[in-house]
């Protein structure tokens, strides 16, 4: 193959000239040249090394559908593998790498697999290295896990960068009245139709230029250009180098624009890519035509290529592709490019399969001074590295037989054109056959869609821009706006019809003929696949892989289909054809996360007190969106010396604790108290105004759901706290029935977590603590705030606040709660208090040790399949009142009374430690799923010993006085416990109540 | 992604939503017997069709809307408020606002 630059013509740049690396090699192109173009021009002819066999490989495309050229780009981080060459914009500087080959793709060792071909067939993976004992004897999994990793190295494809992706992305929205894809004829037709009929008209373009076809074309007189400025003129938003990868429910298309990789040198501030995520009101998919291959005798050679891949590197890239050229085709679209071709200096052969062609079509190849043979096509390829000659099989009867032999340095072929239906298939709309084009057409859809030009398989220009004509009109109908009165022109528009060709071979021939290069898919396979029994589409993918490279089946799926048809004698309808998904073309997962990355992988949620917490030495962690304390280390503490400080300070003397990501909900109105004496299995209806109680809800299974404080405020309204975890569940299930079930009651629901901020004072000081902070400290005494006790009150400053005297520690405490922004200074007070009485600030971990002391149970004992009873509250639940879940906590198996029950537990040796997450087993039967398991564990500082708080079948009752394991196969061991009351401290509450 | 025209802010994508459950089931009176309760809450059709679904405009208004969806194309015939006293006063109200 020799190519040529051409001295003029195209929608390059001959005054920039862009170095480039390919393979260590430094070439140059021009601006406006794809990588493939620009290796085209540089006469490289081999670009890559096939899946399985390692075959060079060239441009077989000019576009998306690309098979041949994948290249790595890039180098370090930024490695980029599996990049279609025909898809890369050139830029100074690129840096191109063939893939899959070694030491090059030029002289691969890895072709020696080329020569054991016979054994790489379809299957191959699964006979050879899967078998059944006890056969497996140089087979089986065994065999496979050693065999798979030499295998998965000799036939792989790029490798990606180990190192994290440097670059950044996006995550865009948008809305338009109309969404057109692609910007052929049709595209531009229906976008400047829908835009002056005064819609919102996007326009998006896969390639970096406007103009889909039209750039294969000879240059029009600048005729693209004025009409690419009417566009912008009517208003169209036009987005290029922006791919719809998918289409999904209510108009919704999933669009990934390439920002800056056709830049040499992207700005810091630019994303690498956007995704968007578009809702249109009505979407033209103007997204043209794949031209297909045909099956024959090593068709994967460099050199051979789509007939319309070459006139796109003539036209557009001002290349001719080769000298000695010969096209093999079977209707009429190639042979506006053999007349390209001639004129810019190729000798042309064409081959045609057909018998008999239309005067017009003959004529035209007369203008080419072609050599023109009918009833004849491409039978074998010859050339190592790029075809040199080529054999050549006539037509008889209904058989090919070989008919001669003539040198090229080039061949085209075009086997057809497929509509691209694949964003439609997204949609679910299966295509339809057209036998008479030799292709699928779109099938019939209600949703708000049209198909334009020869995406609906549409030859003719003319045609394709009326097409886009009359889409535009339907959608500016449906709309709302005046009915048009284009009729869209009925799919074809060839002179000559096609003849279907999907293979060629003559009878004793043995050929490699490729259906899909991409993942060296054979004719052969499919047949082998056929003989071993594989009738169904779907299967035959999966057993030869057919279509399931990155190129997803664009170049070779119907050739597939049209063998595997003939194998079974039915027709290609009758075959089927597999799903499109989405995406159109690959997407990059850093497009998919957009920013949602490292610290933006999730929202965060930080209390008013956050900078205050972190100022006095808080250690934070994760509760769930939470960012809370965890301890506060003094210097030389790890974290275990200071949970354990924290925790014996709050039993001695006093400490305080962010509170603040309690879930919080006013409830307000008339009703409010039918409402709590609902919701809650224990009994609301006669709670005082001033006083708070402790409340467990039940979901309608009868399983607990959360627990928490309600306070009466007044009489019709009242305060609600929730655990951290279960706060947005509370609320919307709060919300669901008072809307759905109860819209009789008078009550509003309002989620005040945002708006208070909770500081815990807990400790046998904790009443001086709030005596030195609250203006009038006689309402903060045991008679006025006894044990449970609501008071509404104003803190120094006239902040006003809401006290509770409730405990988590088990200790006399108060929950206060603060206007949000006045939080800081609040605990600057309270803090100055609290260290005069040589109290501390203490976080979730002593929080947490204080509480499995005392038994009480968090998010971690309430895990959705613990009933009130396991949690060892059954004695709360009213029988007295019918409540949310009331009816189903009675099921029999609910009441059994080997349910697992919450217990305390402590290693037998108290020296010893043991891990939560670990089983309980009974001694003489560890394993499977034991008896019961540990939620939580902790030092206990008022014990001196580890403890823990877990589940175990029977409970306290059944298992006190017996041996138990605590089973830790992976981590610890086992260990021996037993089993004690969940109330491991202080178990009478004098010092919460006293 | 569906989008689902809520009756009080307008059509938005289904993710700014969270789904409920089945809108067809008669939630028993709380002092109903325990089969009532249980053909309420386990009990359902797999409907291959139109079905009605509630739906929270979660990260919106908050309300609760009923959603009449086609199971199969995901194709929304009518949303509705899941109050009915709300349901009945949108109707009449002059001014609907789920033209988007």
């Amino acid at each position: 193959m020799t190519a040529t630059r051409l001295a003029k013509g195209g929608y390059i740049d001959r005054d920039q000239l862009l170095n480039f690396t390919w393979d260590g090699r430094t070439l140059h192109g021009h601006a406006g040249d794809s990588l493939a173009s620009a290796l085209l021009a540089s006469n490289q002819q081999v670009l890559g090394r096939s899946f399985k066999y390692h075959r060079p490989r060239g441009l077989m495309s000019a576009g998306v559908e690309e098979s041949g050229a994948l290249v790595t780009i890039g180098r370090g981080d930024r490695r980029d593998a599996n990049v279609r060459a025909t898809t890369q914009e050139l830029y100074a500087g690129l840096v191109a790498q063939g893939q899959n080959a070694w030491p090059s793709v030029r002289f691969d060792a890895g072709s020696i697999s080329n020569l054991f071909g016979r054994f790489l067939a379809a299957g191959f993976y699964y006979k050879t290295f899967m078998g059944l004992p006890p056969f497996e004897w140089g087979s089986g999994t065994g065999m496979w896990m050693r065999y798979e990793k030499i295998i998965r190295k000799a036939a792989g494809m790029g490798e990606a960068s180990r190192s994290p992706d440097p670059d950044h992305y996006e995550h865009a929205h948008g809305y338009c009245d109309v969404l057109v894809v692609g910007s052929g004829p049709a595209g531009r037709g229906a976008a400047l139709t829908a835009a002056k009929a005064g819609l919102d008209v996007i326009l998006v373009e896969q390639e970096a230029i406007l103009g889909g076809d039209t750039l294969a074309q000879p240059q029009a007189a600048d005729n693209l250009a004025d009409q690419i400025k009417a566009l912008k003129g009517a208003g169209v938003r036009i987005m290029a180098r922006t791919t719809a990868f998918g289409l999904y429910d209510g108009g919704v298309a999933g669009l990934l624009e390439r920002v800056t990789d056709h830049l040499a040198e992207p700005p810091m501030w630019m994303p690498r890519q956007r995704c968007w995520t578009l809702r249109a009101r009505y979407t033209v998919l103007a997204t043209g035509a794949l031209e297909r291959h045909v099956a024959f005798g090593n068709n994967d050679r460099p050199g051979i290529m789509t007939a319309n891949a070459a006139r796109i590197y003539l036209n557009r890239f001002a290349v001719r592709a080769g000298e000695n050229i010969v096209i093999a085709t079977n209707n009429d679209s190639a042979y506006a490019g053999a007349f390209e071709l001639a004129q810019a200096g190729a000798s042309v052969q064409i081959l045609d399969a057909r018998k008999s062609i239309p005067d017009a079509i003959r004529a035209q190849a007369a203008d080419a001074h072609a050599v023109l043979r009918t009833g004849a096509a491409p039978l074998m390829a010859h050339g190592a590295k790029g075809i040199t000659a080529l054999d050549i099989a006539g037509q008889h009867a209904a058989n090919w037989r070989e008919a001669g032999k003539t040198d090229c340095d080039l061949l085209l072929v075009s086997g057809g054109w497929s509509p691209v239906v694949n964003l439609l298939s997204h949609r679910g709309v299966k295509p339809v056959w057209d036998a008479d084009l030799a292709c699928f057409v779109p099938g019939q859809t209600n949703e708000p869609l049209s198909m334009a030009g020869s995406a609906a398989g549409i030859w003719n220009d003319n045609a394709c821009l009326l097409s886009g004509q009359a889409a535009a009109e339907r959608a500016v109908a449906h709309l709302g706006g005046a009915q048009g009165s284009s009729a869209a022109p009925a799919p074809g528009g060839w002179q000559g019809a096609i003849t279907p060709l999907y293979e060629v071979k003559v009878p004793g021939r043995q050929l490699k003929s490729f259906v899909d290069p991409q993942h060296d898919v054979t004719t052969e396979d499919i047949r082998l696949a056929h003989r071993e029994g594989y009738v169904s589409v779907e299967h035959l993918k999966r057993y030869t892989t057919l279509g399931m490279a990155t190129d997803q089946g664009k170049m070779g799926n119907i050739i597939g289909l049209a063998l595997m048809a003939e194998a079974l004698g039915k027709e290609i309808p009758q075959v089927g054809t597999t799903t499109f998904r989405p995406p159109y073309t690959p997407v990059s997962l850093g497009a998919l996360k957009g920013r949602n990355v490292g610290n933006h992988f999730r929202a965060l949620r930080r209390t008013p007190l956050h900078e205050w917490n972190l100022e006095h030495g808080g250690t934070m962690t994760m509760a769930g969106l939470w960012h809370r304390p965890w301890y506060f280390a003094h210097s030389g503490e790890t974290i275990g010396d200071a949970y354990v400080r924290e925790a014996q300070t709050v039993r001695r003397t006093v400490g305080l604790c962010d509170v603040t990501s309690l879930g919080k909900i006013a409830i307000q109105g008339p009703d409010s108290t039918e409402l709590l004496n609902r919701i809650y299995s224990n009994p609301f209806a006669k709670l005082p105004i001033g006083k708070a109680r402790y409340g467990i809800m039940l979901r309608d299974d009868g399983f607990v759901m959360d627990d928490g404080t309600t306070w009466h405020l007044r009489e019709s309204e009242y305060f609600m706290t929730t655990t951290t975890a279960h706060a947005g569940k509370v609320m919307a299930f709060l919300e669901e029935l008072l809307q759905t079930r109860w819209t009789d009651l008078r009550v509003h629901v309002t989620s005040v977590s945002e708006q208070w901020a909770g500081v815990a004072v807990a400790g046998p000081k904790s009443r001086q603590v709030l005596e030195s902070c609250v203006e009038n400290p006689a309402a903060v005494s045991d008679t006025n705030l006894p044990f449970m006790g609501v008071l509404e009150t104003t803190l120094k400053g006239k902040v006003p606040c809401r006290i509770a005297r409730i405990s988590f520690s088990g200790e006399r405490a108060f929950e206060v709660y603060l206007p949000s922004d006045f939080c800081p200074d609040i605990m600057d007070a309270l803090w100055e208090s609290a260290r005069s009485m040589n109290g501390c600030l203490y976080g979730l971990e002593a929080l947490g040790a204080l509480r499995i002391e005392k038994g009480h149970v968090t998010g971690a004992e309430l895990d959705g399949r613990v009933t009130i009873e396991d949690a060892g509250l059954g004695r709360m639940a009213s029988d007295k009142k019918p409540y949310i879940g009331s009816a189903l906590r009675k099921r029999p198996d609910m009441a059994r009374d080997n349910r697992p029950r919450l217990v305390g537990i402590f290693p037998r040796d108290r020296r010893e430690i043991f891990n939560a997450g670990s089983l309980l087993c009974a001694p003489d039967h560890i394993e499977g799923y034991g008896e019961g398991w540990i939620t939580a564990v902790t030092h206990s500082p008022a014990l001196g010993h580890w403890i823990g708080l877990g589940f175990i079948s029977g409970g306290h009752s059944q298992w006190h006085d017996k041996a138990v394991v605590c089973a830790d196969p992976i981590r610890k061991g086992n260990t021996a416990v037993e089993i004690v009351s969940p109330h491991m401290f202080d178990p009478d509450g004098e010092r919460m109540y006293g | 992604m569906l989008r689902i025209p809520c009756p009080f802010c307008g059509t938005r994508d289904h993710s700014e939503f969270s789904y409920g459950g089945d809108a067809s089931v008669e939630y028993p009176a709380l002092e109903a017997p325990a089969e009532a309760w249980l053909e309420a809450v386990f009990q359902r059709d797999n409907i291959d069709g139109v079905q009605l679904e509630t739906w929270q405009h979660l990260h919106g208004c908050r309300m609760w809307i009923v959603v009449e969806r086609d199971t199969r194309s995901h194709e929304i015939h009518s949303v509705r408020p899941a109050h009915e006293g709300l349901a009945s006063a949108l109707a009449q109200s002059a001014d609907p606002v789920n033209e988007s």
